[in-house]
């Protein structure tokens, strides 16, 4: 049995995983298409397993925003692993790249899913971190309505009190939700606003606060010291949180990302990452790289524009939503 | 950190080369290869890449670097040239239409910075060229982007028109430009919700808007830390409206933002503006050339060779050179040669090309004013023809005059004879290790 078999076979044990690779497969249509189309194409053009051929390899694993060094050390391994199993042609090697692109998503970890770290009584603090424009209040709306259905008393705090509209925004997203927003003036100070909201979530009982941010780029020193400062006042009220930081990426973000990644990681610890964006045709190979190379998990991904468009991350049915048409052609 | 500059990568190569007597094909190879490395770590998309280095290639294999001396530097100089050639020079001009209103369009993906480019953009219309702008708000998708240009327009003083979010985007950009018509605005700047470029039915909408307004200028807005996936977008975004040129956002952030090289080989549309920071005036004009060095992720350090070699005189140099060995290096020399340096340009400039400075410890904050240079200048002007042949005649009330003279302090003038002396005694021993070596022309300038 192949591993795409495998794969698949996985997928048919209940109704309940096979909804949410649907949703994978409609969100990453566009991904999917160029990258295993190109993976296929690379595959049917060279019938040698040669050098010529791992350059393309490397070529089309690079457009996928996978990141250089981690491409060159997975073709370091598919290289060994060529002569180790003496591959000679490439169909062979079809199943060797799938699985060691795999094993990088996974790492040597349990492939458990990893979820949200919400306490099981009293209040979970999440921060919600990122550059501009990726995405983090438009996340925080959706997450909120997700938490809130769940049954959650869910309390917004609006953090970023720097950007034109940005509290407006996130009041909007409140109301949709139907959870309260905590906020102050625009431009006050945001640990303040924070806080208020740690205050105001206590004395409400609630049991989610989420904290929302400005946008701020990495190599902001100061704007950096701000963000630390927010999080050790969290820290003062509630001595073990925040129970989560959220740093939000976009997928259509190159290279970058890993910096934004290192830097918001010093200064604020991150717990996980939500990846935005993924429905266009970026490829989200960041994944792989950030995994790879830092060793966060990704927790959400944002598929569409719709409320319910932000999923959990499954790294077995983003797999399989990257891998579909290879699986189909088997 | 992931990321080194090209010039250190191509420094491991080139150590195995040298030595060689000649640079083989298989060398220019290896070269070519760390130039495709650092390009695609820049977020070069790898089709523009690919046919990047395939030119550099054929040119490199030729007689230009084959027959140098260095040919390291000179692989990195092709490769200037080539990145410099295809972003094409600067182009920064808005178009101004016959009739009034001149009307621009911002379109661009969720979270490019559309909102914060139409409040920049009209407030250097303003200030650059006395012109009265018309915010105009057609977002009525994502929850307060109205608010947003509003608020932009109540901080620049500047009126924002709006229908709220229940008018039909085409229907509040045709009215806004009856409404610029009747009260006189010479421009009017749409702004646009932000979506994919793969979304039918948005993109529809901005042709709809395009069709029925006219724009003058459409400018897609564009993250500069966008990665392979800018080819995709500023090819779609161009095929379905046909932009007019580009808006580079974010580049003051830390991205090496190959995706400018990417989205100029694909649409051959000009990037006219930089985004350089939050503050409603940090809109720049984009400059091509300074692109290319940041992408290549090193200083630019061609011009800096080139300027120096322009600006000093080699005779100057060798006189330069004696007056050092013989210890006479006086302050009128002093003088001379900090009036070469000045000609360079302004020093925070020259700080600038210089690879890995503002890495520098120290450096880093240190902040680089040409007005000391004019204060050095004017107290080595205030002394005697002796007191600058000799300066250890300067006794106190000598002092006291120089600092009268040129507008300074006593502590001042104490400092700069110091350094002065010390610049001397460096001197000494830097031509005596020379010596050693019998090197020729290993002069360099003592800043």
């Amino acid at each position: 049995m192949g591993f795409m078999d495998k794969l698949k076979n996985k997928f048919k044990q209940n109704e309940e995983t096979e909804e949410v690779s649907k949703k994978y497969q409609e969100g990453m249509k566009k991904t999917r298409h160029s990258f295993s189309g190109k993976l296929n194409d690379l595959i049917a053009r060279y019938r040698k397993v040669d050098e010529d051929f791992f350059e393309e390899l490397e070529e089309v694993l690079i457009t996928a925003d996978v990141g250089v060094t981690t491409v060159m050390e997975l073709v370091e391994e598919l290289r060994m692993e060529v002569k180790r199993q003496k591959i000679k042609d490439t169909n062979g090697i079809k199943d060797v790249i799938s699985e060691k692109l795999v094993e990088i998503y996974y790492g040597d970890d349990n492939q458990e899913i990893e979820k949200l770290q919400l306490q099981e009584n009293g209040l979970s603090v999440i921060l919600v971190v990122g550059v501009n424009g990726v995405g983090k209040t438009t996340s925080i709306g959706k997450l909120a309505h997700q938490l809130k259905q769940q049954g959650k008393n869910v309390i917004l705090a609006a953090g970023d009190t720097f950007r034109a509209g940005a509290i407006e925004q996130l009041e909007v997203w409140g109301e949709r939700a139907d959870v309260a927003v905590i906020k102050q003036n625009a431009g006050s100070d945001p640990a303040a606003v924070i806080f208020d909201g740690i205050k105001a979530a206590k004395s409400r009982n609630a049991d989610v606060l989420i904290c929302d941010t400005a946008g701020r780029l990495q190599n902001k020193v100061n704007l950096m010291n701000e963000l630390s400062k927010v999080k050790r006042v969290i820290e003062r009220e509630i001595p073990d949180a925040p129970h989560e930081v959220l740093l939000v990426l976009d997928a259509t973000t190159g290279q970058n990302a890993l910096n934004q990644a290192k830097t918001f990681s010093e200064a604020t610890n991150v717990s996980g990452i939500v990846l935005t964006k993924l429905d266009g045709t970026a490829k989200g190979g960041i994944v792989l790289a950030i995994r790879n190379e830092l060793n966060i998990p990704v927790k959400y991904v944002g598929l569409g524009e719709q409320v319910g468009d932000l999923q959990e991350f499954d790294a077995n049915a983003f797999v399989y939503g990257l891998f579909a048409d290879m699986a189909v052609e088997e | 950190m992931a990321f080194e500059g090209l010039a250190d990568r191509l420094q491991s190569t080139i150590k195995k080369i040298t030595g060689k007597g000649k640079v083989s094909e298989q060398d220019v190879k290896e070269m070519t290869r760390e130039v495709r490395l650092a390009l695609l770590e820049a977020d070069v998309n790898f089709k523009v890449v690919k046919d990047l280095i395939a030119r550099i290639k054929e040119r490199a294999i030729g007689q230009e670097v084959m027959d140098s001396l260095t040919p390291g530097q000179q692989v990195i100089k092709v490769v200037k040239d080539e990145l410099t050639t295809l972003m094409g020079g600067e182009q920064s001009k808005i178009a101004v239409a016959d009739r009034s209103p001149t009307v621009i369009m911002m379109v661009g993906l969720q979270g490019a910075g559309k909102t914060t480019t139409s409040g920049k953009l009209a407030s250097l219309l303003r200030k650059q060229h006395n012109r009265t702008p018309l915010l105009v708000a057609c977002d009525i998708y994502r929850p307060a982007a109205i608010k947003q240009l509003e608020t932009l327009g109540e901080q620049l003083d500047m009126p924002v028109f709006s229908m709220g979010t229940e008018a039909n985007p085409v229907d509040i950009a045709t009215k806004a430009i009856e409404k610029a018509k009747e009260e006189h605005h010479d421009y009017v700047i749409i702004d646009t919700a932000g979506r994919l470029h793969v979304d039918t039915n948005l993109m529809e909408e901005l042709q709809q808007i395009k069709t029925t307004v006219k724009p003058d200028e459409i400018f897609l807005v564009v993250d500069a830390m966008t990665g392979q996936d800018a080819v995709n977008v500023a090819e779609s975004f161009n095929e379905q409206l046909d932009i007019t040129g580009v808006v580079l956002t974010k580049l003051d952030g830390d991205t090496r933002g190959g995706a400018a090289l990417s989205i100029k080989a694909v649409t051959d549309k000009p990037i006219k503006f930089a985004g350089m920071g939050e503050k409603l005036d940090q809109l720049e004009a984009f400059h091509p050339d300074r692109m290319a060095s940041r992408i290549l992720g090193m200083g630019d350090v061609l011009s800096l060779i080139e300027k120096a070699q322009t600006n000093v005189d080699e005779k100057q140099v060798k006189e330069l050179e004696e007056k050092m060995r013989t210890m006479s290096f006086t302050f009128d020399d002093f003088l001379e040669q900090m009036g070469q340096v000045k000609q360079m340009g302004p020093l925070d400039d020259l700080m600038a090309m210089i690879p890995g400075a503002n890495k520098m410890k120290g450096l880093k904050n240190a902040q680089l004013d040409d007005k000391q240079l004019s204060h050095v200048e004017a107290i080595i002007q205030s002394m005697t023809k002796k007191e600058r042949q000799d300066p250890s005649i300067i006794n106190g009330s000598r002092r006291k005059r120089i600092a009268k003279g040129s507008g300074t302090s006593v502590s001042q003038i104490n400092r700069l004879i110091k350094q002065f002396s010390e610049m001397k005694k460096m001197m000494k021993q830097m031509t005596n290790m020379q010596k050693g070596k019998k090197g020729k022309g290993g002069f360099k300038l003592p800043f």
